[in-house]
């Protein structure tokens, strides 16, 4: 007898065109945010606030209630809504420029009041829908539209590393940084993600998972080598782990 | 402070104190704010009323976050608010515009303190073009209500919440930094508007229904238009349904003066004083500000003589008025810059001038 080993989950729409680029990792982590949705069986009680830059694209794809930020406030709105209705499971799915850059007071807020809630930062070291410029992650070196001879400190500062930021806060339950760089990483990563939304469903404080990802376009890549720049370039500073989780303290 | 507000008997009150608490008894289930004076008491009461009563307070770590958890509360159908001032008021512009076309039922009460910049912390009414023009990107309107005493910060805060809900537009009461701080008797009441039923566009979770999406975002022109002249068709139901103003004495007036807000209260005795002297003075006084009550001063600009209006600002609401009057007739502005409203007497005095 047949039986189906491969689906598309059911929090996925599934008469939708998907705009992401190829070979970027948004596609691949979109599907396992969907795969806990379905997992956890919290599809129809979750709802997404979305954010600015390639990841607000998100809401056409998922399948669930969701509500467009402004640009860097999707922390904010996922905390009125959880105020609001402290029984729905609320989460954002932001890149690094609306996580950290301009939204990082209410990033950092979220986690220090403990909200329960969970967040998903793709952290692609590069603003990917306005054409690649210099953000908060871009590595020292690294070429953008702005930063054209390199990020050096003297101009732009160094990048920051938000997995293990969030953690410090005391109000955060779970802290970690992934990959999707190899099938192995993609099962972590997937752990990672329904582990943020285990420690909302707990009550716990603030559940948080920072996705290292591609960017083929801007990097002007192919996706096999935009996967080895993430291994030999973006993983020895923004170093994958789990850097808080309160369950394993108990 | 009294917390023990919750009462049907008159009490002598501040007007921040009276706002605070007419949003309590309309329901509103979410405060976020950031401390600015002079509203600075509103969140203060606000902090221990609401965790009495179990519903949601957030000390915000600014006004860009307030006003985005107010936005991400009323997407869930409940009532929310912020209050803030002027300079902070600022910073919400971004966030008003997108609740105008997410069309969602933001409340925000202003108390306007002195400006530009930082300002002061004086009394003063120039933010009407803040609220009624918009700070924000794009084509908008803000439904404004404008109070004049304390009992009117508790009717028109419940008025608010119910058009903001009704219009699913951002709604904002536009008080000052005097009627913020002076006390005056008030009667608290029941809400006494109906409960407008939310569920075909709250989200609430998909549960056996497609999902829902609230968003800014418009990515084609042709649908934006469309959108757009939709936005400006509910914008003209409110303008047909839900302009309030107060007139006195225009029947038989030479002149007319027209004021808003605290200010308007002299305006009023002023123009008692130069009835005593004979002088055929009424009194108009604009309790929307976003519907304007354009079509009346428009009718009253072909009988009378003469419209001043009188602002603490350099000259904001005169313009409309220009507009409304469209040449009929003349119209003059008494002003002053910022703090307490020109006294009576000072307007009969220069009232006398003009004419």
């Amino acid at each position: 007898m047949a039986t189906q080993v491969f689906k598309l989950p059911d929090s996925l729409k599934g008469d939708v065109k998907y705009s992401f680029c190829p070979g970027c990792d948004h596609g691949v982590a979109v599907r396992l945010v969907a795969e806990v949705l379905d997992e956890l069986g919290i599809r129809e009680n979750t709802i997404l606030a979305a954010s600015i830059g390639c990841s607000v694209t998100l809401y056409d794809f998922i399948d669930v209630d969701s509500l467009e930020a402004p640009h860097g406030r999707a922390l904010a709105e996922a905390t009125g809504i959880k105020r609001a209705k402290p029984d729905k499971i609320v989460f954002t799915y932001q890149g690094d420029g609306d996580f950290a850059s301009i939204g990082l007071a209410e990033s950092m807020h979220a986690a220090l009041r403990g909200e329960n809630l969970t967040a998903i930062c793709i952290n692609n070291t590069t603003y990917g829908m306005t054409g690649g410029q210099l953000g908060p992650t871009t590595l020292l070196g690294q070429v953008t539209t702005t930063s054209p001879t390199g990020r050096n400190v003297e101009y732009y500062g160094y990048p920051i590393k938000i997995a293990e930021h969030i953690a410090l806060c005391d109000g955060t339950a779970f802290s970690a940084r992934v990959s999707l760089d190899t099938v192995a990483n993609i099962r972590k990563a997937k752990q990672a993600i329904k582990k943020a939304f285990e420690v909302q469903i707990k009550g716990l404080g603030f559940g948080f998972v920072e996705i290292l990802s591609t960017c083929p376009t801007n990097w002007k890549m192919s996706p096999q080598k935009a996967h080895e720049r993430v291994r030999n370039e973006m993983m020895p500073v923004f170093k994958p782990g789990i850097y808080k989780d309160v369950t394993l303290q108990n | 402070m009294s917390t023990q507000c919750l009462t049907n008997k008159k009490v002598l009150t501040k007007g921040n104190y009276a706002i605070a608490q007419a949003a309590v008894l309309a329901g509103c289930q979410c405060y976020f704010g950031y401390p600015i004076t002079p509203q600075s008491e509103i969140g203060e009461f606000m902090s221990g009323k609401m965790q009495e009563l179990n519903r949601g307070y957030v000390s915000a770590e600014s006004e860009l976050a307030a006003i985005n958890m107010v936005i991400g509360a009323v997407s869930t159908g409940v009532k929310a608010m912020t209050s803030s001032s002027s300079c902070a008021v600022s910073l919400m512009q971004e966030a008003l515009s997108y609740a105008t076309t997410d069309e969602l039922p933001v409340v925000l009460v202003s108390v306007m303190r002195g400006g530009p910049g930082l300002g002061n912390i004086y009394p003063s009414q120039g933010d009407y073009f803040q609220v009624t023009k918009g700070g924000g990107n794009g084509d908008y309107n803000l439904i404004v209500l404008a109070p004049s005493t304390v009992q009117e910060c508790v009717d028109l805060t419940y008025k608010a919440f119910y058009l903001a809900q009704k219009y699913r537009n951002p709604t904002v009461l536009l008080a000052d930094g005097l009627l913020g701080q002076m006390m005056e008797p008030v009667e608290f009441y029941d809400y006494p508007y109906p409960e407008i039923d939310t569920s075909d566009w709250a989200l609430t979770g998909a549960k056996g229904r497609k999902s829902r999406i609230i968003r800014s975002y418009g990515p084609l022109a042709e649908d934006r238009c469309v959108f757009l002249e939709k936005l400006f068709q509910k914008y003209k139901v409110i303008e047909e349904n839900e302009v309030e103003w107060e007139e006195i004495n225009t029947d038989d007036a030479d002149i007319v003066l027209v004021s808003f807000g605290s200010t308007s209260r002299n305006v009023k005795t002023a123009m008692k004083k130069l009835r005593e002297k004979g002088i055929k003075a009424g009194f108009f006084r604009p309790i929307t500000l976003y519907p304007f009550p354009n079509k009346r001063l428009a009718e009253l600009s072909r009988k009378t003589k003469k419209f001043v209006t009188v602002e603490v600002n350099m000259g904001q609401m005169v313009n409309d008025v220009k507009l409304a009057v469209n040449g009929n007739c003349p119209v003059e502005l008494i002003h002053k810059g910022v703090g307490a409203p020109p006294s009576a007497d000072e307007i009969v005095l220069k009232i006398e001038e003009l004419l």
